[in-house]
């Protein structure tokens, strides 16, 4: 019965023509990226991604995938058709999280050891600049308008403003314990910042020239879950700016936030210890990677609702959706 | 002797300077001062803060004690001050971008001139003090460092200072004996091993940790079937080839004992407790000062981003991270939060925010650890350590509280006899 459900909710899907694309999951522990189809949800292919690969991303013309092999010390760079692996970029040592360029060139790296941000050329793969931030940099974002790329340092608990012109630290914003990710709304007017042992996610209003207020902290709240578990990381908004979703980690749920209201409006079970989330280009679905159950949710975006989930490698952690 | 040295960052730009000095030793004191002077970048800062510069200091007492039976446990000269130089960096990073600078000093010094060089702190203006030192020395401490002074506990765990010997101006980072008596005692009875074979020591540590085990036998159910002293008879804890007599002596020491499901050491005086595992008359594992051990941290523990921790600490200082320097570094990451949040250094003030609902701080154990408001003490997981690696974490899954399941583990408010902070 199900399956028949599944199967018709896939004929509409293909009525409406939906386009298929690849989907790219790090697995942290089978140091492995696997590769799904967005239309039939099949594996079509797992493919080595040097070790403990957790950072994932793609070029704008989707023909480079770029992984953070953490233990590696690299970037390494594959080619989305053949899943070579091409070249590595020098990245710092441990890089984990980056955010690339709107243009695709320059990456900007977090390396957790060194307390620092380096901004890598993606074509002469060189390092341009090292920007020395706060104890355990992570979360990076980027401004839709490419002005600022925000970094979250762990154990400082800030978010730092770093001009991507002369690679300055313009701002510092204190945010709550642990922050891990950064994300702008598309119309650059409110930057959210999850803080994983904080609990919270914080909303920050973004002026004309890029100063960040901080106004608000959403608090996450669920019946029969111990506060503790609830543990914001990753989060992605749609384009039409009106939703946030945030992954809690070991709380396997996703929360809907109204990002006009500032509201957390539902929470949906994924799988265990959801990291990571990516829209695929039409925003129909969204993926989530679950660490500790293996496999990757699928959610109707529109009806805030998990449709299924896809066994992948071990550990998945990252997840980037090739664009049209 | 003047001693300076720089780290300068690898970057190009906004490269800040940190500068040391090392003062070198004095006759009976060591003494170490540590001034980082960061410098101040022209940063906007949302929310907007003065320039702080925050002073606190690290006082050490040794005490005489015999070789370790194991050498792995030798304590190295800058055993608890390696984590304080990770916490004065970590303090000085973030710092940097607020226009705080912070400053530690180590003080080494004997049981017997520990109130002289705990007054020279005092008289020199320190008004944030760790101290690593016995209950005894360091109540007495606190005692004539008075309200004016925030005396942090980094390594003392008896329970009476989380109880009727609790001062109002004494936190405890340092979990107490109940603490990792509780960490161990859940994690058997989750297991389903509640029957207990007791072995401890004879030295008054070792009675203390004992009575925490009866007490943690008592609150979750186990029972403690048998129980025997292991009598301190004095001399080296080492003698070459002594395993020979050990594997005699501890097969009939713990012969004819009642049904067990587990041995459970309580041994601070780390007499016997590392003999226990492989020598058992009846084969059980082993849990609590051998076997599998409560700890606040050690050297291999990776998960919640510790491998960062552990990474930088031994980059900074060239050896494996020890549980007195994750303390220490604790201490001072508590003292560091709470002036980059409540922007003072006042330590009345400092301390109402510690005590209070806003306080927390990310300490590489997986959930925000906070303090208990009505007796100082710090909650925090405990790990539990085979030597090797962490195989798991205390408070146990299905241990709950109406506060928070770090509440589960040590002594909690109802019982508490602790009256200073009311």
């Amino acid at each position: 019965m199900k399956k028949l459900i599944l199967s018709t909710a896939l004929a509409t899907l293909l009525a409406t023509g939906a386009q298929a694309n690849k989907v790219f999951v790090s697995n942290e522990k089978g140091n492995t990226v696997t590769v799904i189809d967005s239309e039939t949800w099949e594996v079509l292919e797992e493919f080595p991604a040097g070790n403990r690969p957790r950072g994932i991303t793609i070029s704008p013309d989707g023909s480079l995938l770029y992984v953070a092999a953490s233990d590696d010390n690299q970037v390494k760079v594959f080619d989305t058709e053949t899943y070579e692996e091409l070249y590595s970029l020098p990245s710092g040592p441990d890089p984990e999280l980056f955010v690339l360029h709107p243009t695709g060139n320059p990456l900007y790296i977090a390396n957790e050891d060194d307390n620092l941000v380096t901004v890598t050329d993606t074509e002469s793969r060189t390092v341009l600049a090292e920007v020395p931030v706060g104890v355990e940099p992570e979360g990076m974002g980027i401004s839709p308008d490419a002005k600022f790329v925000v970094n979250t340092s762990e154990t400082t608990n800030m978010a730092h403003f770093i001009s991507t012109e002369d690679y300055k630290i313009k701002h510092n914003v204190l945010v709550d314990q642990r922050p891990r990710f950064a994300q702008y709304t598309k119309d650059g007017t409110i930057l959210f910042v999850t803080s994983e042992i904080g609990g919270t996610v914080s909303v920050m209003d973004i002026a004309e020239d890029g100063t960040p207020e901080l106004t608000t902290k959403i608090d996450f709240e669920v019946p029969g879950v111990l506060p503790e578990w609830l543990q914001p990381v990753g989060l992605r908004v749609t384009s039409d700016d009106k939703w946030a979703f945030v992954a809690l980690g070991p709380a396997n749920r996703v929360a809907v936030i109204d990002v006009e209201a500032r509201e957390v409006v539902k929470y949906i079970i994924v799988g265990q210890r959801v990291w990571q989330l990516a829209f695929t280009p039409d925003e129909q679905y969204l993926i989530t990677t679950n660490g500790n159950s293996n496999d990757v949710t699928v959610i109707d975006v529109a009806e805030q609702e998990a449709i299924r989930s896809v066994q992948v490698g071990q550990q998945p952690w990252g997840v980037v959706v090739q664009p049209d | 002797m003047l001693q300076r040295y720089r780290l300068g960052r690898k970057s190009a730009s906004d490269t800040f300077e940190r500068a040391s000095e090392n003062r070198g030793r004095e006759e009976t004191l060591n003494r170490f001062w540590t001034v980082l002077a960061a410098a101040v970048l022209a940063l906007s800062v949302a929310q907007t803060a003065a320039a702080l510069d925050v002073r606190t200091a690290v006082l050490r007492i040794d005490y005489p004690q015999l070789a370790p039976i194991s050498r792995y446990d030798l304590v190295p000269e800058d055993a608890g001050f390696a984590g304080a130089q990770l916490g004065l960096e970590d303090n000085a990073t973030t710092g940097q971008f607020l226009g705080h600078t912070f400053e530690n000093e180590t003080v080494t010094t004997t049981p017997e001139e520990a109130d002289a060089a705990f007054d020279a702190l005092l008289a020199d203006g320190h008004t944030l003090i760790v101290v690593m030192a016995n209950a005894e020395d360091l109540l007495r401490l606190a005692d004539r460092a008075g309200d004016g002074v925030l005396v942090v506990n980094a390594t003392a765990v008896d329970n009476g200072l989380r109880g009727d010997q609790c001062r109002a101006n004494v936190l405890h980072v340092a979990p107490s004996n109940a603490m990792l008596a509780d960490a161990v005692a859940q994690y058997a009875v989750w297991k389903k091993w509640p029957r207990w074979f007791l072995i401890h020591g004879s030295n008054p540590p070792d009675q203390a940790l004992a009575d925490a085990y009866r007490a943690s036998a008592t609150k979750f159910g186990a029972q403690i079937t048998e129980e025997r002293e292991f009598e301190d008879t004095g001399g080296s804890r080492r003698t070459d080839s002594g395993h020979v007599l050990v594997q005699r002596q501890l097969p009939v020491f713990t012969q004819e004992a009642e049904e067990h499901d587990i041995v459970v050491t309580a041994d601070r005086s780390d007499v016997f407790a590392p003999y226990v595992p492989y020598h058992l008359w009846t084969p059980r594992p082993t849990m609590g000062s051998s076997g599998l051990r409560p700890v606040t941290f050690h050297a291999s523990h990776e998960a919640w981003g510790a491998t960062q921790f552990q990474r930088r600490f031994e980059e900074l200082t060239g050896r494996y991270v020890r549980e007195d320097d994750y303390q220490v570094w604790l201490s001072l990451r508590v003292i560091g939060e709470a002036v980059t949040r409540a922007s003072t250094v006042d330590p009345a003030e400092l301390r109402d925010y510690i005590l209070g609902d806003a306080f927390e701080l990310a300490a590489f154990k997986g959930v925000a650890v906070t303090f208990r408001p009505w007796n100082g003490q710090l909650r925090q997981p405990i790990l539990l350590y085979d030597g090797r690696i962490t195989v798991s974490v205390s408070p146990q899954d299905g241990f709950l509280h109406q506060t928070s399941p770090l509440d589960t583990i040590g002594i909690d408010q109802p019982e508490s006899t602790c009256t200073a902070f009311n």
